[in-house]
């Protein structure tokens, strides 16, 4: 059997070889092409938030901004349907505010006209779900130039270094460089299309959302620059995603601290009950013929007899 | 047990003694994990894991068993459902993202328990089928884990569902049909989805009960230890209880600290973003990667790049449940009569080797498949099977291991700080006791 087996061995190694070669050759005849996305792709910058490390909590004033932010300009194409208006009590408005907030919004709750059954639309409750900007798939995409603006829920989950992405793609539009082009004339940013070097195939449907300083006049006084906004409005977005960061982090420490204890406590147990099962040892030692045997060697070996 | 001197269970009182005589559980418990187990004294925390691989099925069981209340298994549902036990759900957050990473770390700890029994020669003679029930555990543990990660429905679920259902196409004639009867249709939807649920939810029993057949196999020769050497009286052993609890006690808080510190502050680290966009099968992900406990199998699927008389995906697939099917032989491919690695200077090499090709092979899975990649990932997918199928069976035949202590308890008392290492044949501290001793 062991021959039969290393013989299967042998020919998976013999084929993981011919593979291994047919790779380097392939390599060596056709190098794969180098790509203007291998180029030209960033990594997302840098972003500090109140919300990250391990205690970190929610900036209330930031989200309230962030949420601006997104009500005024994101939300014309993306939805938000994972979260409730009632949800807005959280990050500081109250209950008024968030009535008035609901029966303010843009985009009508689908509902049904109650005398004739036909399709129609309501004022949002803070017990809705934020209602998606477009009825439809096909609605969003006839919209925006056949591109799907994604709900936002979950977008700082739903991609690497989440609000840091977010971040470097709101500030990082920019003229497609002269380089590039040159270099890959293929790789030319489409019509339609917006050259960002933060997404991953560099070109991207969205048109640049945040412009301008001042395109949202924030109610606290915080001046509103373009990195401002593009800082707030992915701070809001970690918290639409994970609204319960900081219940998690409060109770996380708590845990902690409680496992600390109770290990120390059963470290200290387990010493306890070794230090017997140990003295156990020593006290019988003497006794292990084999040390017997040792000592006799050792008398015999200076001469002591008996 | 098989120990003369274990001590049998004796009923302290007069209602203790009447459950005794009709159903004698106390006496199963004391006899499996209480006083009535004679445990080698000489055990090295890597004997901590299998209590703790119990400890995380629990845990997998009681948090899964909660989700499953709120769980939704409907194409359009389930994603929406799991984010609603996120947000609404009183400490839902909690329960799901200790059972998201309670599967991490069952892994975790299990990935450490079989490589202890790779290195003590735990498989041999006579837990063969110690072993064997383990490998059962842990291909049960492989498929449940797998049908789990597809529940949430997102993007990697999906396609996750789609490539590993895929290996079956893999083989001729046969493949096709299976793969379709296996998914209730074409590709995976709302048919796939509810059979995997109900899978899911079954086969943590099944490797309960397994866990049980394994617990009996180890308690008729008793527990292996760092020396190798059969226990010989009643010096070499500890009951488990108070030892042996006390020493799982103090180390599961350890290990507990460590799965809380990740589920509470970085609770998607071992996730994949791509799993937060629901399932779409109109749009493929960039990088398909499965959960990294499949990573080093992953890597073995795609090192297969050539069709040489077979087509390379199914050399890709053989080869990948070939990789775990060999285990099994383990016993029988290793001829040395000495268990434990610390007496075998060659095979220690080896099995270090063994242990970064694995290390290497997850990472190459991990990754994007670049040629540098893939041609890792071939070189270590090859050591992996001489190493177990050519390397392991000469070793063991040449190879000339170093004295063995005479007893457990020799191996203690000459040097408690050097318990595993062979006497006279170390001496990093205050020289060798066993010379010490004599002067």
């Amino acid at each position: 059997m062991r021959f039969i087996l290393g013989f299967i061995g042998a020919v998976f190694a013999l084929v993981l070889t011919i593979s291994l070669i047919n790779g380097v050759a392939t390599y060596f005849s056709t190098p794969p092409e180098h790509t203007a996305t291998e180029e030209f792709y960033k990594h997302p910058k840098h972003l500090a938030l109140a919300s990250d490390g391990p205690f970190g909590k929610f900036d209330n004033q930031q989200l309230q901004r962030g949420f601006q932010v997104y009500s005024e300009v994101c939300a014309a194409c993306h939805g938000l349907n994972l979260v409730s208006f009632r949800d807005l009590e959280h990050i500081g408005y109250n209950e008024a505010e968030v009535k008035k907030i609901a029966a303010d919004w843009k985009t009508q709750v689908p509902s049904i006209n109650p005398d004739t059954g036909e399709a129609a639309g309501r004022k949002a409750l803070p017990s809705d779900r934020f209602p998606s900007p477009f009825p439809n798939e096909t609605a969003a995409r006839a919209a925006n130039n056949n591109a799907l603006p994604p709900d936002l829920s979950l977008i700082t989950k739903a991609r690497h270094d989440g609000a840091a992405y977010t971040y470097s793609l709101l500030t990082g539009y920019q003229k497609q460089p002269a380089e590039l082009v040159k270099k890959f004339p293929d790789a030319k940013t489409p019509q339609g299309l917006h050259y960002n070097p933060y997404f991953p195939n560099l070109n991207i449907a969205m048109p640049p959302p945040i412009t301008s300083d001042g395109q949202v006049t924030y109610e606290d006084g915080t001046k509103a620059t373009v990195d401002q906004m593009s800082k707030d409005v992915s701070a809001f977005l970690v918290w639409a995603a994970e609204p319960k960061l900081a219940a998690r982090h409060a109770s996380g420490l708590s845990v902690a601290i409680f496992l600390l204890f109770a290990t120390i406590l059963g470290y200290l147990a387990y010493q306890n009950v070794w230090a017997e099962a140990k003295r156990k040892v020593r006290v019988t030692g003497a006794l292990d013929p084999e040390n017997q045997a040792k000592t006799s060697r050792a008398k015999a070996k200076q001469g002591i007899t008996g | 047990m098989s120990f003369s001197w274990a001590k049998p269970y004796e009923p302290k009182n007069s209602f203790t003694r009447w459950i005794d005589d009709r159903l004698p559980l106390p006496r199963l418990v004391y006899g499996a994990i209480g006083g009535g187990y004679p445990v080698p004294r000489n055990l090295n925390y890597f004997w901590n894991f299998g209590v703790l691989a119990g400890l995380f099925l629990t845990i997998q069981i009681i948090t899964g068993i909660v989700l499953a209340m709120w769980y939704f298994s409907s194409v359009d549902g389930a994603f929406n459902s799991v984010e609603h036990i996120m947000r609404d759900v009183n400490a839902g957050w909690l329960i799901r993202y200790a059972h998201m990473n309670g599967a991490s770390f069952f892994f975790i700890v299990t990935y450490i328990h079989i490589f202890r029994g790779l290195y003590y020669g735990s498989y041999k003679a006579p837990r063969e089928l110690v072993w064997m029930l383990g490998l059962v555990i842990y291909l049960l543990m492989m498929a449940t884990a797998f049908m789990g990660y597809v529940l949430p429905w997102g993007q990697m679920s999906y396609w996750g569902a789609q490539v590993i259902t895929g290996f079956f196409s893999a083989f001729p004639l046969i493949g096709e049909p299976m793969r379709v009867w296996l998914l209730g249709g074409y590709a995976p939807d709302q048919a796939a989805l509810t059979r995997f649920f109900s899978l899911h939810y079954l086969l943590p029993f099944v490797i309960a009960a397994v866990t049980i057949l394994h617990i009996w196999a180890l308690h008729i020769p008793g527990s292996n230890n760092p020396t190798g050497v059969d226990v010989k009286d009643e010096r070499d052993t500890l009951p488990f209880h108070p030892f042996y609890t006390a020493k799982d006690g103090w180390f599961a808080g350890l290990v507990l600290l460590v799965y809380a510190l990740v589920t509470f502050f970085a609770p998607n680290y071992l996730g994949h973003p791509d799993n937060y966009i629901p399932a779409n099968p109109l749009a493929t992900p960039a990088h398909i990667v499965p959960e990294w406990y499949f990573w080093p199998f992953y890597a073995i699927l795609r090192a297969f790049t050539v069709d040489f008389i077979l087509p390379a995906k199914l050399w890709g697939v053989l080869a990948m449940f070939f990789s775990i099917l060999l285990l099994f032989f383990l016993p029988w491919l290793d001829k040395s009569p000495v268990r434990s690695g610390s007496y075998r200077p060659v095979f220690k090499r080896f099995f270090w080797l063994l242990v970064a090709d694995v290390i290497l092979l997850g990472w190459a899975g991990g990754s994007e498949a670049t040629p540098i990649v893939v041609a890792v990932s071939q070189i270590a997918s090859a050591y992996y099977f001489l190493h177990f199928l050519v390397i392991l069976p000469i070793v063991s035949a040449l190879e000339k291991p170093l004295p063995l202590p005479n007893s457990i308890s020799a191996s203690v008392l000459h040097g408690e700080a050097e318990e595993a290492a062979p006497i006279g044949q170390t001496k990093r501290r205050g020289g060798s006791v066993a010379t010490a001793t004599a002067e």
